[in-house]
């Protein structure tokens, strides 16, 4: 699937916030988003799956604009993965991850025995396999970000929307969040929309970034070059060093803060 | 715990479908004129087997008992599952036909029909249409910059209430007090002493299809649960989705209120009861809710017409009782987490 926003724009009454937004994605890469706080990266991507009208631009699956497809249809190619926050009411983890079978049952059908295997492959593929009995509203923050990956991947889409994955997460879950959104677009060919707030991340998984900005164009393009030291201090008003460096023989970049842009 | 999601649990099913027509047929028998279960079970046989029955035992169990105890069954039944389905709605553990308004504006729409001496049907229809009025008074005033958030949806259920009681107590008070007056006081009660076939048939289809529409959905009620985004990405029409709901469920408490008045705590007190039994999983929460709903309106309704010399007002039954079991629910499980 190529999934392409074609001159997105979006504004509040009081204010402009995503300025002719344009970007494909092919299947099995991934594209990062990122910016400073409030400049609208969620925004971004609520109008990218079409939960918020864009105000002038479109969202093309395969080249059919998103508007004219079924939303069902939609929601069986893409899926999303919201930032982990714990439901009110106690579902299990193989309870919640059956609900993204949603877009493919009828209204007053139930889960059978095919979507209960699906699942349970799912769990499976993001090793959750074990929480399949826990209480969601038990989860550590860790967990509950798993389970909804898995609870996107039931929907068996050919896209990922993850809205800051990471964030709030320990050292070693981050790692695991992000190793499986890699494994799964190399693997499984299942490409993947990303906001972070962390450009080594960017660098880590993505291979294009969308970098946005407050008052001037946004920078779009190969990750490398888009997060640079200069695009740094202009995006998020940071003295930034990026390096790169290698650990057996593997190549690995970071961004480190150095100070505050005057 | 392992299975327990995945398959059918057949002694279960059995056995919330037996409890309401087990707990029926001991209501049955008790009252004034007590029967007991066995012999409950020979009159009720008679018919078939040929035994000698009174004719005041026939009468108890062919004409006196039956449409009451299944106007109990059946609102006890309504009221939980529109509890549920609101709670699922509002992803609120506290919203109930009760907090949310409903019940206070059905009982206005309802006092308004008996007011004008209208007849059966149109003082369900306008107990619905206020019900419905009062939700949506609710909904837009708790949504605060697009969202609803728990405890404005709360308060603003609880203005709303205020505001169909004022109505409630203006009519009474305009209400010719010789003839209208003590009708709509002792209704306001709450009373199934009324109950007859005829009232109940009026009130049943509507019963009926809210419990099918609650039942049918309640899958579905896991995903109304999640945030809007969440449910609208689960590819559902969320819009029809939460109008169906609605409907169905003010359907239910506008029937239950026009038949049998304001029965408190009902909504509120058997969906914890069934989460806590059953988890949250609507799947299996909501067939015990209206299983245990059915069953305990009529334990309460019993109590209510047998206890005392008088008949007592089943809603003073059901909040001495409601209150302090939900407070030791609340205490134990934490406040709103409802597991």
């Amino acid at each position: 699937m190529i999934f392409s926003v074609e001159n997105g724009c979006f504004s509040y009454p009081k204010r402009k916030i995503l300025d002719h937004i344009s970007f494909t994605v092919e299947p099995g890469r991934v594209l990062a988003v990122l910016g400073s706080n409030g400049v609208g990266k969620t925004t971004l991507l609520r109008c990218t799956m079409g939960l918020l009208p864009w105000k002038s631009g479109r969202t093309l699956i395969d080249g059919v604009p998103m508007e004219q497809m079924p939303h069902r249809d939609v929601w069986r190619r893409i899926s999303y993965v919201p930032q982990a926050r714990g439901p009110l009411f106690s579902y299990s983890a193989l309870d919640m991850v059956l609900l993204g079978r949603s877009a493919h049952l009828g209204t007053v059908e139930q889960p059978k025995a095919k979507d209960i295997k699906i699942a349970k492959a799912a769990m499976e593929e993001v090793g959750v396999t074990h929480l399949m009995d826990k209480n969601c509203s038990k989860m550590s923050g860790g967990e509950l970000q798993m389970v909804l990956i898995a609870r996107a991947l039931t929907a068996q889409p050919e896209l990922l929307i993850l809205d800051e994955p990471e964030s709030n997460l320990d050292f070693k879950n981050q790692l695991i969040v992000l190793d499986t959104i890699s494994r799964l677009a190399k693997e499984r060919n299942i490409s993947a929309i990303v906001n972070t707030h962390y450009p080594a991340h960017a660098l880590k998984i993505s291979d294009q970034a969308l970098l946005l900005n407050r008052d001037e164009a946004d920078f779009y393009g190969p990750t490398a070059q888009v997060i640079c030291e200069e695009n740094m201090r202009r995006s998020f008003g940071v003295n930034v060093s990026v390096h790169s460096f290698c650990v057996d023989e593997k190549q690995y970049k970071t961004v480190v803060p150095l100070s505050i842009a005057p | 715990m392992m299975g327990k999601s995945k398959k059918r649990n057949w002694p279960l099913s059995l056995l919330l479908v037996a409890l309401p027509v087990v707990a029926a047929l001991l209501c049955m028998g008790f009252g004034r004129y007590s029967l007991g279960i066995v012999r409950t079970l020979e009159v009720l046989f008679s018919p078939l087997t040929g035994e000698t029955v009174s004719n005041m035992e026939w009468n108890v169990v062919f004409n006196l008992r039956p449409p009451r105890i299944l106007l109990a069954a059946c609102c006890g039944a309504a009221l939980s599952a529109s509890g549920i389905a609101f709670q699922s709605l509002f992803n609120n553990p506290l919203a109930t036909p009760d907090t949310l308004g409903t019940t206070t504006g059905s009982s206005c729409g309802a006092v308004i029909a008996l007011m004008l001496g209208l007849n059966m049907v149109a003082v369900q229809i306008l107990a619905m249409v206020f019900g419905l009025l009062a939700v949506a008074l609710t909904w837009s005033l708790s949504k605060v910059h697009g969202k609803n958030s728990i405890i404005m949806i709360i308060l603003s259920g609880m203005v709303i209430s205020a505001l169909f009681e004022a109505i409630v107590s203006l009519l009474k008070y305009v209400a010719d007090p010789n003839e209208v007056l003590p009708t709509i006081t002792y209704w306001l009660m709450g009373s199934l002493a009324s109950a007859n076939f005829g009232s109940l048939l009026m009130g049943f289809p509507f019963i009926a299809a809210g419990l099918l529409i609650v039942y049918l959905l309640r899958w579905r009620l896991n995903i109304l649960a999640l945030s809007e985004d969440e449910a609208r990405s689960m590819g559902i029409d969320l819009k029809k989705m939460r109008i169906l709901v609605i409907l169905a469920a003010t359907m239910m408490t506008a029937s239950c209120v026009s038949m049998c008045g304001k029965i408190g705590w009902v909504g509120l007190l058997i969906p914890h009861i069934s989460r806590m039994l059953q988890g949250g999983d609507n799947r299996l929460a909501v067939p015990a809710c209206i299983s245990l709903g059915a069953t305990f309106t009529l334990i309460i309704d019993t109590v209510a017409r047998s206890a005392a010399a008088a008949e007592i007002p089943i809603s003073i039954l059901t909040a001495i009782i409601g209150a302090p079991v939900f407070i030791s629910l609340l205490r134990k499980t934490g406040g709103l987490r409802s597991e």
